[in-house]
């Protein structure tokens, strides 16, 4: 068997493979080492990240290549947008996604739309990290999951794995692409052991998953909500219901065949996305398939998302607000029509 | 740093009284949800103001409750300064549906408006220009209220401070501006991350005075808070104070504390302690003996107790709170 490592392990494998691969790579972010210029530290890190996922990375590279940053992220943020198109090749640390509020200018007017700008001159090899996801009792600031926000400014690309193998071949895939990346990490995610090979692999962006197979009904789900849909797929097995379950993995660019395909196979679809409804990821997934695949379904299409709230601080309120099994059960039994579905929710 | 020498100021017996009282509820405030916290009894991110009383109570002993206050992610020192109810407080931080935000927003975003104070706040560096903005509701409205805005060294980086303070300054805005510098932002030294040897000395960008106090002076920080807040009621506009102090515990509970020095921090839990430095002028001044003292210690620790009691046999929202309070109407 494949070693199993963490989801936060294999991110930091895969930092740590692109910085000795390429010493154009440097990392930046507030306390992504931690302790800067603490005599009794020198090259150990106070933090590693936040959640601890850079850790090490210091001592490996040294503070020139390991950079903590001042809490300034439309300093930083912009600083890594012209240090990518001049040569270096950034992974800057944006510590939770809720924070583009400080630093959106230079993420969406300066990074994202300099190629294009400027004739196709630039390239902004940038990749963003950043913590989302709600789940963890840290209220309306530090929950929130952005990604539909990113995916509808061109320029841009969004990556959402959800599983340790994934985040890691996806990351490195993320870090050596010229194009500037917002790549997510759930916050809940981070303990998660899954099998992770050694060494260098890369996950090719577009390319969607089919986590598990079925006949019955396609589940489309992002980031930590593919598990969502894992859990109430074995429930629905036992009823004699097979689901497959599609992780796009990255929003953009969006695989939008694979989805098709189990579309025109199952003929049902569900989205499972966490984040609010309202111009989600969601929503436009539903009317790609509205309009692509119109003749495939025998059903509605039909979304499972966060209302349209904040995110609630109150643990009984949080676990109102996110996507769970029993909700996706419940929503099934309305598309197959099966009421008895509902008793084992 | 120089023990910042100040005149004596007058204080009454009753406000000598009201700010030890603050004092002592925030030290023990912070050291009961520290506990609770360690053992595994709140959910969430706890930012503790433990060692850092006396900026809170230092300017809030003047303001009044249609005066405002912003604050941080490190915000309940400046939510019992400014008077908001404890066991709301308390109730809040578990996410429990008496607390002063009905549990919605936690510890990070405690909020009490009928207090003047504008929220706890998530985003470093969020309140720069929200105390701007009360302030010039104040100055629209001629009030005479103020409002004051805590922030932290690491907040001092962020662009909103330009933007505030700037603000603030060309509309002659009754704001007063109050660094409260721990030395460190985050696990970050403060001189590392900042281009300047002091916050107040960056008050020169924008004309306006600056002022550094000891933060772990009380009596220093009233006096410099009173200076700067009848300027900004006479309408001469906004003062920039910089605050000298230390938190006694992690950026956040769980933080293992490697890049503080054990030296600094062994003085700052000892001789410099806050609430020690003005319990020894109390009594030397004869403003109030030791059994007094004694005696607010006992109805305060008392006054936790109750308030741990109240959130724990409080309810929980009802699952239809979560989609309330989104809108006005909507």
């Amino acid at each position: 068997m494949t070693r199993q490592i963490s989801f936060s392990a294999a991110l930091n494998e895969a930092m740590s493979i692109a910085m000795q691969k390429d010493e154009n790579v440097i990392l930046l972010g507030e306390d992504i080492a931690g302790g800067a210029a603490v005599d009794h530290l020198q090259d150990e890190d106070a933090w590693g990240g936040v959640m601890g996922v850079t850790q090490g990375l210091v001592t490996q590279f040294g503070r020139d290549r390991v950079l903590d940053t001042p809490i300034s992220e439309a300093g930083f943020i912009g600083a890594a947008v012209a240090a990518a198109s001049t040569g270096l090749r950034p992974i800057a640390e944006l510590m939770f996604n809720d924070f583009i509020g400080s630093c959106l200018d230079q993420v969406m007017n300066q990074g994202a739309k300099l190629r294009y700008m400027f004739g196709g001159k630039a390239e902004v090899p940038l990749t963003i990290r950043t913590i989302h996801g709600a789940g963890f009792r840290a209220a309306a600031q530090h929950s929130q999951s952005l990604y539909a926000l990113f995916t509808h400014i061109p320029g841009l690309k969004v990556v959402v794995p959800s599983t340790p193998y994934d985040a890691k071949g996806l990351l490195l895939s993320v870090i050596e692409d010229n194009d500037m990346v917002i790549f997510f990490e759930d916050k809940t995610l981070y303990n998660m052991k899954g099998e992770v090979p050694d060494g260098h692999y890369v996950i090719p962006l577009g390319q969607a998953e089919v986590k598990r197979e079925g006949k019955d009904l396609t589940i489309v789900a992002i980031g930590k909500q593919v598990h969502t849909a894992a859990k109430a797929a074995e429930q629905l097995a036992e009823k004699g219901i097979e689901t497959e379950i599609i992780d796009p993995r990255t929003l953009s660019p969006f695989d939008e065949d694979t989805v098709l395909e189990s579309v025109a196979k199952t003929n049902r679809l569900i989205i499972i996305d966490e984040a609010n409804p309202r111009c989600s990821i969601a929503r436009d997934i539903a009317a790609m398939v509205a309009d692509k695949g119109f003749d495939s379904l025998d059903a509605p299409i039909k979304t499972i998302t966060a209302p349209h709230t904040p995110v609630p601080f109150s643990p009984t309120l949080e676990d109102a607000y996110l996507p769970s099994p029993q909700k996706v059960i419940q929503i099934v039994s309305e598309l197959i029509g099966d009421d008895s579905l509902q008793a084992i929710s | 740093m120089e023990k910042t020498q100040v005149k004596q100021p007058m204080l009454s017996k009753d406000k000598a009284v009201w700010m030890y009282r603050k004092m002592v509820e925030i030290r023990r405030f912070e050291d009961k949800v520290h506990e609770l916290f360690s053992a595994g009894k709140l959910p969430g991110f706890i930012h503790l103001y433990a060692g850092e009383e006396a900026v809170a109570v230092g300017l809030c002993a003047h303001l009044r409750d249609d005066d405002y206050i912003t604050s941080t992610h490190r915000g309940h020192g400046h939510c019992i300064a400014k008077e908001c109810d404890i066991n709301g407080m308390m109730a809040e931080i578990y996410g429990k549906a008496t607390g002063l935000c009905k549990g919605k927003g936690g510890s990070m975003h405690i909020a009490d408006l009928e207090k003047g104070m504008l929220g706890a706040n998530g985003i470093v560096g969020g309140g720069y220009p929200l105390a701007s903005g009360a302030a010039l509701t104040a100055k629209i409205k001629k009030t005479d209220a103020v409002s004051v805005c805590f922030f932290g060294d690491g907040a001092n980086n962020q662009g909103t401070f330009h933007e505030g303070i700037n603000l603030a300054s060309i509309w002659n805005l009754p704001v007063v501006f109050v660094a409260e510098n721990n030395g460190y932002a985050e696990a970050t030294p403060f001189a590392y991350a900042s281009s300047c040897e002091n916050i107040a000395d960056r008050a020169k960008s924008y004309n306006i005075p600056g002022v550094i106090v000891d933060g772990k002076d009380v009596l220093a920080v009233y006096q410099a808070a009173q200076e700067a807040i009848d300027r900004a009621r006479r309408g001469e506009g906004p003062t920039l104070i910089e605050c000298k102090t230390y938190r006694n515990y992690g950026h956040f509970e769980g933080d293992a504390q490697t890049y503080k020095d054990e030296e600094e921090r062994k003085t700052h839990l000892g001789e410099k302690d806050a609430i020690q430095m003005f319990r020894t002028y109390l009594t030397e001044n004869d403003l109030l003996s030791d059994d007094e003292l004694n005696a607010v210690d006992k109805e305060v620790q008392q006054m936790i107790e109750d308030s741990v009691r109240f959130a724990e046999e409080s309810p929980y929202p009802a699952e239809e709170e979560l989609e309330t309070d989104v809108y006005v109407s909507y």
